[in-house]
């Protein structure tokens, strides 16, 4: 069972007035609570699947199933009632919100827009999703801008969260945040993924934080998979020429650890 | 080990909707000529107003206080020692000469703020006085003071930002190299190429005439590079200039700052909130938190028997090739 296939995926864009191929004929798999990253350098496209799979952008060619539905073909009202199932989570929340909003505000559009909740059920909503992603129910009056980027990132995924999604697409989500922060934004997510079987599309340019928390990876180069597998396989013996680039150029920490 | 500069009780402090926030608190340390020295820290720890102290470049709302001395061939013997000058008290910063003071380069890289830069006697400052003191201003840099462009190279994290988007690549070096080195526009540009080719930037005939966008992010940042070596500084900064590249773009420039501090004996100062990449590349590291200096140490030490817990605590958030998976720690998988 799978929750997420996409087949044979291309788009190409312009540049310099020649046409050039973002994705070329990429092919992966996602199922029930499982995390797969993409990697790659910058350029290789895995931004830009992010964005087809989630239906900001058109692909020119391919399929994808989300759910055991042709998604593509999915429009108006399907299309919304299905994008409920389907979140995301970029590098910087701030930009993402309404930077004047409050936290409440944020996760009071899903529930109203998705139909989750009636609105006097709203409030008491709102506070078990902060208490779920480890935040104090009293930052629901705060102002988006007056918090800190990790709790930023939480309310992120508390609003990821919202509408009860079987995937989320994190897009470079813990790229910004500061050491210390990401290990605790990093557990949050397994410990989410393991209490609600939720599937990971995980974007990062990081090889270490992809061993970490992916179990599988697909390599991209130029548009185009260069090569899959194991997340831990992959990278302790990559095949690929970007492959072993990527794990080359990862600086090493050399520690003679007691 | 001599000492390039020699900082003291560094004091800077921002005003955020009229309050003062403090971004270092009395940071003391040697920077040892010929040595590379990283500075690291997560965000909020100072790191990066300490670079931009040392550069002169602080803007002009920033409080600042303490000491940065230069030790510059020219001016290196003969000095008394600190302690003894009698104008380092912080009490009386307009006796300081000041880095405003001095004409400072007017480098491509130094974002055209030049002669604005840290003016004790004007602007915001007249009549905020403090106990009868202007705290402000304490940078006694002896008789020649460090000039950005010349004696310090700056790279920054975001090379467009650092670079004029409407000069062609070997205008904007030959410049530098014209400004500070006095040689003739044709020997500039000769200069320019040159340093094109000493960051290995291929067909550097070609890239002289091209604009920045034309180039991507890691040769943009190469050619931040070239201009900030352009006129032979003792010192090479580089404030997060590997941060918005990719692991194999920030290898390869890791790499070229490596060859480039060895093959012209620079000073370097290496500002990093990533403690394994800093690792690859200095001998010492510097840990700051909060604006204080936490730790300070050869990098073997640093990594291998830290003595501040949030260096420990820094070095185990780190993960590598071979930390053990999130999820196995915690004992579930998929």
């Amino acid at each position: 069972m799978t929750v997420l296939a996409v087949s044979n995926l291309a788009k190409r864009y312009r540049r310099g007035g020649k046409p050039f191929a973002a994705v070329d004929d990429v092919s992966f798999e996602i199922g029930p609570a499982e995390t797969l990253a993409l990697a790659g350098p910058s350029g290789s496209g895995k931004s830009t699947i992010a964005r087809l799979v989630l239906r900001l952008t058109e692909p020119d060619a391919g399929r994808i199933d989300f759910e055991s539905t042709d998604f593509l073909a999915l429009s108006g009202a399907a299309l919304r009632a299905r994008r409920a199932r389907l979140q995301m989570v970029f590098q910087d929340p701030l930009a993402a919100f309404n930077p004047r909003a409050t936290v409440a505000r944020v996760l009071d559009d899903p529930l109203r827009i998705h139909n989750i909740a009636p609105r006097a059920e709203r409030r008491h909503r709102i506070a078990a999703l902060l208490e779920r992603v480890g935040l104090d129910a009293g930052l629901a009056a705060r102002a988006i801008h007056e918090i800190s980027g990790g709790q930023r990132q939480r309310v992120a995924i508390a609003r990821a969260i919202a509408t009860r999604p079987s995937l989320i697409v994190l897009d470079e989500a813990v790229s910004a945040l500061d050491v210390s922060v990401r290990g605790q934004i990093l557990e949050l997510l397994l410990d989410l993924q393991r209490q609600e079987r939720i599937a990971y599309l995980f974007i990062s340019h990081d090889l270490g934080v992809i061993r970490a928390v992916a179990h599988r990876v697909v390599i991209l180069d130029a548009g185009r998979v260069a090569e899959s597998g194991d997340a831990r396989a992959v990278i302790a013996n990559p095949q690929s020429a970007i492959g072993k680039a990527l794990v080359e150029a990862t600086p090493r920490l050399t520690r003679n650890r007691p | 080990m001599t000492a390039l500069l020699s900082i003291r009780d560094l004091r800077v402090a921002y005003r955020r909707d009229g309050i003062e926030v403090p971004a270092l608190k009395g940071i003391s340390l040697d920077v040892e000529a010929g040595e590379r020295l990283a500075i690291i820290g997560e965000s909020g720890s100072g790191k990066s107003t300490l670079a931009l102290a040392v550069a002169g470049l602080l803007a002009g709302g920033a409080e600042i206080g303490g000491l940065v001395d230069w030790f510059l061939p020219a001016s290196a013997g003969a000095k008394a020692p600190l302690s003894v000058l009698p104008d380092i008290s912080p009490s009386r910063g307009k006796m300081g000469s000041s880095v405003a003071g001095s004409p400072l380069a007017t480098s491509k890289i130094g974002e055209g703020r030049d002669h604005e830069l840290i003016s004790p006697l004007e602007g915001e400052m007249s009549g905020r006085t403090e106990g009868g003191a202007v705290e402000r201003q304490l940078f006694h840099l002896h008789d020649k003071p460090a000039r950005l462009g010349r004696d310090i190279g700056f790279v920054f994290q975001d090379p467009s930002s650092s670079l004029d988007p409407v000069m062609p690549i070997g205008k904007q070096i030959a410049e530098v190299v014209h400004t500070h080195l006095g040689l003739s526009w044709p020997d500039s540009f000769a200069q320019a190429k040159t340093l094109l080719d000493r960051v290995r930037l291929p067909d550097p005939e070609a890239v002289l005439h091209v604009y920045p966008h034309q180039l991507s992010g890691g040769q943009k940042q190469r050619v931040a590079i070239a201009a900030a070596i352009a006129a032979g500084p003792k010192l090479l900064i580089a404030d997060e200039a590997t941060s918005a590249l990719d692991t194999i773009v920030q290898a390869e420039i890791v790499s070229l700052i490596r060859r480039l501090v060895a093959e012209d004996g620079m000073t370097l100062l290496f500002i990093s909130h990533d403690i394994a990449l800093a690792a690859t590349l200095a001998d010492r590291i510097a840990v700051l938190r909060h604006g204080e200096l936490i730790e300070l140490g050869e990098t073997d030490q640093i990594l291998n028997a830290p003595r501040h817990a949030y260096t420990r605590a820094l070095l185990d958030a780190h993960l590598g090739l071979d930390t053990e998976p999130l999820f196995h720690r915690q004992g579930a998988s998929a």
